[in-house]
């Protein structure tokens, strides 16, 4: 009993801890009055309609969601071969290649955003579009490799095996059973590196920071020459956004074995 | 030739692009920021390469091994908090029916992936004077007058462990719950109470794992580099703000990308380190 | 003519050979038991067969033309894995549609199909549940029923019924058996189950290290094994050693009256089955034994007995007089019970 209320006790601790900051900018952003405070003055969803009124804000949600999209769809491509060449056959070259995938996410994100620069303002390419697209592809690739890799390690070799026993060649076998079945994990890889590239700011900041505005720049830029409720609206919308996709991995795959638990514990 | 052998081939061309897109856009920028490292400073541009050893000089100074002393340390309290709270937690959280586990990830993996400048936005409303946490303390009577908290060591520390917590858990998460449930079990049948059990079975069977995940932490909260700027006095920034700083508004590439040469070779040695304790698995 | 050929196939992983020099031949329309201890190559031999692996050396025939050339998928054989192997993100229907969609068959055709499949495997009404609602004896009906579908020309399985608890793969043996024999299809399975073999084969091949050590049926593999292994492996079994004596063969402290070994030979390894070591009372019989142990199984009684021989098992129907432990008995044993083998003892 006392073991059960002491559970109880540091759970809610815990969620207190997690909760108060975000409740606090979701209380800030119902604010009626344009200014930082709480609890909040009156009721107002008014700065969320800024967020797509606005025509700063909307162009930063825009761009946000274009780069998340383009790379996290570049990081599923680059990780989906590297995840399937490994599971046909372990070789040392393979090993090294997803080394480098899982690199850039264990280094600390100033180094990913430092090399950037360097690399893009060297080869005349600072600014443009497309440098963060491929910079955040390579530095979230990790996500999309490590749930992949999982996926691939849940076809048992005999169901490949069985299918071409049964007539289906190398492609048909990839193309019926390969991808329907690690489908759920693709997805998965790409709602991580989708969310992620959506907060990211420092690569974002160091690649394209003079000539694109994300929501985390404009959020960052608003933090230091002048407040306004509508990052808080934003940062509400992100966090909901976040608990949505994830949400959905979790309704849609096993959470927990995405992330590490073994497929049978305790499955109730 | 046979059938698994043709297999064979096909899968290991499948690595061709993944391989030229890690080694031209992060070998290759990586490689470059080396370089840029040793070249000297061009004032208006990025760097003009005429090699010089000045960046790491000017390195070697009592200013910066202050500032990675504090980083280190900032680090490594960062980390140790979270281990401690985030150990016992992980425990009870892997003993849960899946079922109620879900909600608990669902929740940690939002607050991971929430951007530096949102939570240093958040944590900067929560401890300011006019919409923080005082002002709900002199609604219930414990103060007088609501008081700013930020910028402060505190509030840098709060930022920090909120946005390693859900990381550290989700390092812890595997072995945790990968731990045969019937070892607790037979420590509780042996007689020794719950905490006993969870300190006396549980912390030494993990040892590695949790020796590990110090490291892992450590490194990540070494990344940080908005939190410290967000939240702290200049007193408090990191080497990772640091390098920012120089790269973004000192235009100083050279010297920010020694210092993140440095960052990076400390780090490395970090996790070589952290993998010699093995208790890492390749998932996360 | 024969089905299926092999002649000399040889199967080597670097130093490890682990099919050595099989040759065989199989029948159209019979079923064969490639029966053996676990590594013994049974299943590297099937995964020749199907074209999964390929041999190092030597031949593998179908209705007389080599087929080592033709990948797995153009070989039109059907197959059932151990693990099953079923798709999990498809249900039943899909499952067991699947090798005709491949092969382009109409949508009408392949619900036809399905259905009757379904009938065939005695698994009526599950066609669109998913393969994770399953339970074990339904999962490998859908298996069998998949590997079927297209009429295949040879029916391969691999220890198919090693997940079933004990009773439900004893009624599946005689299921498979009485399907096969239906279909007429020419089957081969693996096992290592010897009551398995006897009960669905028409030909046994006993496997050890990587050869062929027998091939034959049930009843001739059991009553004739070709070696110590075969006999020891196939059903519990006495193995003495015997040398020529006076009117017959002597074992350590009895005789064998009337039992020849053959001509000039010295001495011989034996078998004898524990149903045909008949126990009688102390002094009427030629070989003095004590009672060690019974093992009273209700059809049947195992007494196990010490002899200067050492220890033998006898069996005989319940309903005799009871035995105890320490009663002193005798034994004897026909000669025509006996299989004498031809190779030399090991010692």
């Amino acid at each position: 009993m006392m073991e059960k209320l002491f559970t109880r006790l540091f759970f809610g601790l815990v969620a207190l801890f997690l909760a108060t900051p975000l409740v606090v900018i979701a209380g800030v952003s119902i604010n009626e009055k344009q200014s930082l405070t709480f609890p909040p003055e009156g009721f107002s969803l008014g700065w969320y309609a800024q967020i797509f009124t606005d025509e700063g804000w909307r162009s930063a949600l825009f761009t946000s969601v274009l780069i998340a999209l383009g790379a996290a769809s570049l990081a599923v491509l680059i990780a989906l071969p590297i995840g399937y060449a490994l599971w046909r056959k372990t070789t040392v070259f393979g090993r090294i290649v997803q080394l480098l995938g899982v690199s850039p996410f264990v280094l600390p994100p100033v180094i990913t955003a430092l090399g950037a620069l360097s690399f893009w303002a060297t080869i005349g390419s600072y600014g443009a579009w497309y440098t963060v697209v491929i910079s955040h592809a390579v530095f979230f690739t990790s996500l999309p490799l490590v749930t992949i890799s999982l996926g691939f390690s849940t076809i048992d070799r005999e169901v490949t095996e069985a299918a071409s026993t049964m007539g289906a060649d190398n492609r048909q076998i990839l193309t019926t059973i390969v991808l329907p079945m690690i489908a759920p994990y693709i997805i998965s890889g790409f709602a991580f590196a989708f969310v992620l590239s959506l907060n990211e700011y420092i690569v974002a900041y160091m690649t394209v920071g003079f000539t694109q505005v994300t929501v985390p720049i404009k959020i960052f830029n608003a933090l230091r020459y002048g407040y306004t409720p509508t990052m808080a609206s934003i940062s509400v919308l992100f966090v909901a956004v976040a608990v949505v996709v994830f949400g959905l991995v979790a309704r849609f795959g096993d959470l927990p074995r995405l992330l590490g638990a073994w497929s049978d514990g305790g499955q109730k | 030739m046979s059938a698994p052998a043709r297999t064979n081939a096909s899968g290991q061309a499948a690595l061709a692009f993944p391989a030229v897109m890690l080694a031209a856009f992060f070998v290759v920028p990586f490689g470059l920021m080396i370089a840029v490292s040793f070249f000297s400073r061009e004032q208006g541009g990025f760097y003009t390469p005429v090699l010089t050893t000045a960046n790491y000089q000017r390195f070697l100074s009592w200013f910066f091994a202050d500032i990675l002393l504090f980083s280190v340390g900032l680090s490594a309290l960062v980390s140790a908090v979270c281990l401690t709270i985030g150990a016992p937690f992980t425990y009870l959280l892997s003993r849960l029916p899946r079922r109620s586990q879900v909600p608990w990830l669902v929740a940690m993996m939002a607050v991971l992936s929430l951007s530096e400048v949102i939570i240093g936005f958040a944590w900067s409303t929560l401890l300011s004077r006019t919409a923080g946490l005082s002002n709900l303390f002199v609604a219930i009577g414990l103060m007088d007058g609501p008081e700013a908290w930020s910028p402060s060591f505190t509030a840098v520390l709060c930022g920090m462990v909120y946005q390693a917590f859900p990381y550290s858990i989700l390092v812890l998460y595997p072995a945790f719950s990968r731990l045969d449930p019937s070892l607790s079990e037979a420590a509780r049948t042996l007689g020794a109470s719950p905490v006993r059990a969870f300190f006396n079975v549980i912390v030494p069977s993990l040892r590695n794992a949790l020796v590990a995940t110090f490291i892992i932490v450590f490194v990540f909260a070494l990344g940080a580099y908005l939190l410290p700027q967000l939240l702290g006095r200049p007193q408090h920034w990191t080497l990772s703000v640091l390098i920012t700083d120089q790269a973004v508004y000192q235009s100083n590439m050279p010297f920010a990308a020694a210092m993140a040469v440095f960052l990076v070779a400390s780090s490395l040695i970090l996790v070589l380190l952290s993998t010699m304790f093995g208790g890492r698995r390749e998932a996360k | 003519m024969s089905t299926l050929d092999l002649v000399a196939v040889t199967k080597r992983y670097g130093d490890i050979v682990a099919v050595d020099d099989a040759t065989l031949s199989v029948p159209p329309g019979s079923f064969v038991c490639l029966l053996g201890p676990s590594g013994c190559g049974k299943t590297t031999l099937l995964r020749i067969i199907a074209g999964l692996e390929s041999a190092s050396s030597g031949e593998v025939k179908f209705e007389g033309e080599r087929i080592d050339a033709t990948p797995v998928h153009r070989r039109d054989f059907g197959m059932v894995f151990q693990s099953l192997a079923l798709f999990p993100h498809l249900s039943v229907r899909e499952n067991i549609a699947y090798p005709l969609k491949i092969r382009g068959r109409g949508k009408a055709e392949r619900e036809k199909r399905v259905a009757e499949l379904l009938d065939l495997v005695r698994l009526p009404g599950v066609a669109d549940r998913p393969i994770t609602q399953l339970s074990g004896g339904q999962r490998q009906r859908v298996a069998i029923a998949r590997a079927l579908s297209v009429s295949p020309k040879l029916f391969l399985l691999d220890e198919p019924l090693s997940a079933l608890d004990a009773k439900l793969r004893e009624a599946m043996q005689v299921e498979l058996r009485q399907l096969q024999e239906r279909l007429g299809i020419t089957t081969i399975v693996v096992t290592h189950d010897q009551r398995e073999a006897m009960t669905m084969a028409d030909a046994i091949v006993v496997m050890e290290g990587g050869r062929i050590l027998q091939m034959d049926r049930p009843i001739d593999v059991y009553r004739k094994p070709a070696s110590p292994f075969v006999a020891d492996f196939l059903g519990q079994t006495n193995c003495l050693v015997a040398k020529p004596g006076k009117g017959g063969a002597e074992i350590a402290g009895g005789t064998i009256p009337g039992l020849q070994l053959g001509a000039g030979r010295r001495e011989a390894e034996i078998s004898v089955r524990p149903e045909d070591v008949v126990i009688r009372p102390a002094g009427d019989a030629p070989i003095p034994a004590t009672v060690e142990f019974v093992r009273d199984m209700g059809s049947a009684v195992e007494i196990y007995l010490s002899t200067e021989a050492g220890r033998m098992i006898a069996q005989r129907a319940s309903g005799h007089d009871a035995l105890a432990v320490g009663d002193e008995v005798s034994l004897s044993i026909a000669p025509d019970a006996v299989v004498v083998f031809s190779e030399g003892v090991a010692r």
